[in-house]
């Protein structure tokens, strides 16, 4: 394809990403506390964010660059399949409005930063809180370094570094001085960075959105036409297997793969580190419900822009050539429709989108491993300051290790994991879900179900094979007893909560010893400031006056 | 529903509550049946009907969720007596 440099583009996009970094930097005095040294602060923004900018951070959070390339990418390769994100993203809503708000009260109550925490607090087991932590941060690594995939996509269609360059040094320079910028403005400003930005990120993202819509299908001659020639498109056979490429609706044979996969990716979404993150940096219980019914919006985004894959397909992005990598086509499109300072500005949108949930999956996974495995497993009695110099440093950590997955492995490699970060988490719903509304499940059935659950998914997901891959070739496989074609992540998810079921009967039965439960009925149901539970949270010993504290640890 | 003592607690099902289940389950029946919009007519500005009618279904269910959520809402202030807020 094209190799030279769009100098223009390349111009408005650097611009950007100057402005974002200046932004980035500036964050660490926006709205700060007296205390910046306790963990809440870095890791929570202080808890004090508003609707609208916790509706700016999570769906900064959620809709990642990667959502941007991949799910039009699915669209422009399969077809009505990769459609299934828009069902996701709507049922997901009705679920967060029922159980997140719970967890935000609790949370709120008990100084709880990550899910762990509750899950250590509600069941007493050090054991299962650790499970969900590392669940945590293994389905969230590989998702930060496919938000490098989105930005090394853009970079690639500007013409910049890229796969044409011979020297590895100079192909992935760009990508590591984003990177390097990224690190240093979450390192010193924390949340409140992804906070600011997601409001330039939002707002790029906003405009391409509308611009493309209206002016692409222009430019294309309709969509009666994008649609005649997609469905032209799709009917070519794949001569390796015989199959045709994609179809404009899902067969009889793809619904229940269609339905199980909107299902349970919709169950864990707002169980990823990073989505816990983003609602407890809310300053209120409201604040969380009020988002359910505004955070769709983006859902209507996300759609609109998944009809950007038949776009590149009528375009006829990447048509004849042999292994075209899909990831490109979105971008290509832009390039090849917009004029350049346009396109750069598209650019700009995809590559701030991967930054903003770069940095929050990072502080997020940082959070988890500070609070439920250095502080749990190590050190009992670290001060917050020190959980807050740990937590800065593990999201470094966390970042390089990233880089050099992507930079070391195949692409390939990140994206099966990703696909089994999904089955993962979906495996703390039991633990989690089940735990903010009864007390009724034994912490070892729960983590027995989770083991199980995990081994199930794993074991399949393995087991799927496609025309290019050997192994991780899909997302799907028969249901026991059922017979159809169904997503791996909810078939295990059953199995896990099976077992986490039946072995309650047996070791309630036999009297095994349940944990202490910290957490109150009340709890569950408490709004900031409010007067009519036990009052509000008391403060830590060696807290400053003026921050917002949690409840006292046992020390 | 007998069990529940006079004078203390109120019920926990309540119309209002019942509704507001209603609101929060009807975008899961309509959008996990797949096969009742996997068809590619009618046509809407030349957009297949499989994808207009999902995405038509993003307004919708936020209006329901906005829905429960108000009822709910409602329902917990008329229980603090209206002092909260």
């Amino acid at each position: 394809m094209k190799n030279d440099v769009n100098g223009v583009a390349l111009g408005v996009f650097l611009f950007f990403f100057l402005a974002v970094t200046v932004v980035g930097f500036m964050a660490a005095r926006w709205r700060r506390a007296d205390n910046a040294l306790h963990l809440d602060e870095w890791g929570l923004g202080g808890r004090s964010f508003g609707t609208w900018v916790t509706w700016f951070l999570l769906g900064g959070d959620l809709y990642t660059a990667y959502t941007f390339v991949a799910v039009p990418a699915a669209i422009y390769g399969a077809g009505a399949a990769g459609f299934f994100a828009v069902p996701y993203t709507i049922i997901t809503y009705p679920l967060v409005f029922l159980f997140l708000p719970r967890l935000w009260s609790v949370s709120h109550r008990h100084g709880y930063v990550t899910s762990s925490d509750f899950i250590r607090g509600r069941f007493g087991s050090k054991s299962l809180s650790v499970a969900v932590a590392l669940t945590g941060i293994l389905a969230t690594m590989p998702y930060i370094a496919l938000q490098l995939v989105g930005i090394q996509a853009v970079l690639d269609v500007m013409g910049v570094g890229g796969s044409d360059s011979t020297n590895w040094f100079v192909k992935d320079l760009p990508l590591m001085i984003a990177f390097a910028v990224l690190a240093a403005y979450t390192y010193s400003s924390g949340l409140r960075a992804p906070a600011l930005i997601a409001f330039v990120k939002d707002a790029l993202i906003y405009l391409v959105i509308a611009v493309a819509i209206i002016y692409i299908p222009y430019k294309l001659g309709g969509f009666d036409h994008i649609f005649s020639k997609a469905s032209a498109a799709y009917s070519v056979k794949n001569p390796a297997t015989g199959l045709p490429r994609g179809s404009l609706v899902t067969g009889p044979k793809a619904q229940w793969a269609y339905a199980t996969l909107a299902m349970g990716s919709a169950m864990a979404l707002f169980l990823y580190p990073h989505s816990v993150t983003a609602v407890l940096s809310g300053k209120s219980r409201d604040t969380i419900r009020r988002n359910t019914t505004i955070l769709p919006l983006y859902s209507l985004m996300l759609g609109l822009l998944a009809l950007l894959g038949f776009m590149a397909l009528a375009d006829g992005v990447g048509k004849g050539i042999k292994g075209y990598n899909a990831q490109l086509a979105i971008p290509q499109l832009f390039e090849n429709i917009f004029p350049s300072w346009f396109a750069g500005v598209a650019f700009a949108a995809i590559g701030i989108g991967a930054l903003v949930p770069a940095a929050i999956m990072s502080i997020a996974a940082a959070n988890l491993f500070t609070r439920n495995i250095y502080k749990d497993l190590f050190k009992p009695d670290a001060t917050p300051a020190q959980e807050t110099r740990v937590s800065k440093l593990a999201s470094l950590v966390v970042k390089v290790g990233a880089l050099v997955f992507v930079l070391t492995m195949d692409k390939t490699v990140a994206i099966n994991f990703q696909l089994l970060g999904g089955i993962w988490i979906l495996q703390t719903v039991p633990a989690i879900v089940g735990g903010l509304f009864t007390r009724w499940f034994h912490r070892w059935a729960l983590l027995a179900g989770w083991a199980a659950g995990m081994a199930y998914g794993t074991w399949k997901a393995y087991e799927q094979t496609s025309p290019t891959q050997a192994h991780f070739g899909g997302n799907s496989d028969m249901i026991p007893w059922i017979g159809e074609k169904g997503y791996i992540g909810l078939t295990a998810f059953v199995l896990n909560a099976g077992v986490a079921v039946v072995l309650t009967l047996v070791l309630n039965a036999v009297k095994a010893p349940a944990g202490v439960d910290e957490t109150s009925a009340t709890d569950y149901v408490v709004e900031s400031g409010d007067s009519t539970t036990a009052g509000a949270p008391v403060p830590r010993p060696g807290d400053e006056p003026g921050v917002s504290p949690g409840v006292p640890e046992p020390a | 529903m007998t069990a529940t003592p006079p004078d203390t607690a109120p019920p926990v099902i309540t119309p209002s509550r019942v509704i507001a289940a209603l609101c929060l389950v009807a975008p899961f029946v309509a959008l996990l049946w797949v096969s009742s919009y996997a068809r590619l007519t009618p046509r809407f500005i030349g957009i297949p009907f499989f994808y207009w009618y999902q995405m038509a279904w993003v307004p919708v269910a936020a209006a329901l969720t906005y829905t429960a959520y108000a009822l709910v809402r409602r329902e917990e202030r008329a229980r603090k007596g209206g002092a909260a807020q």
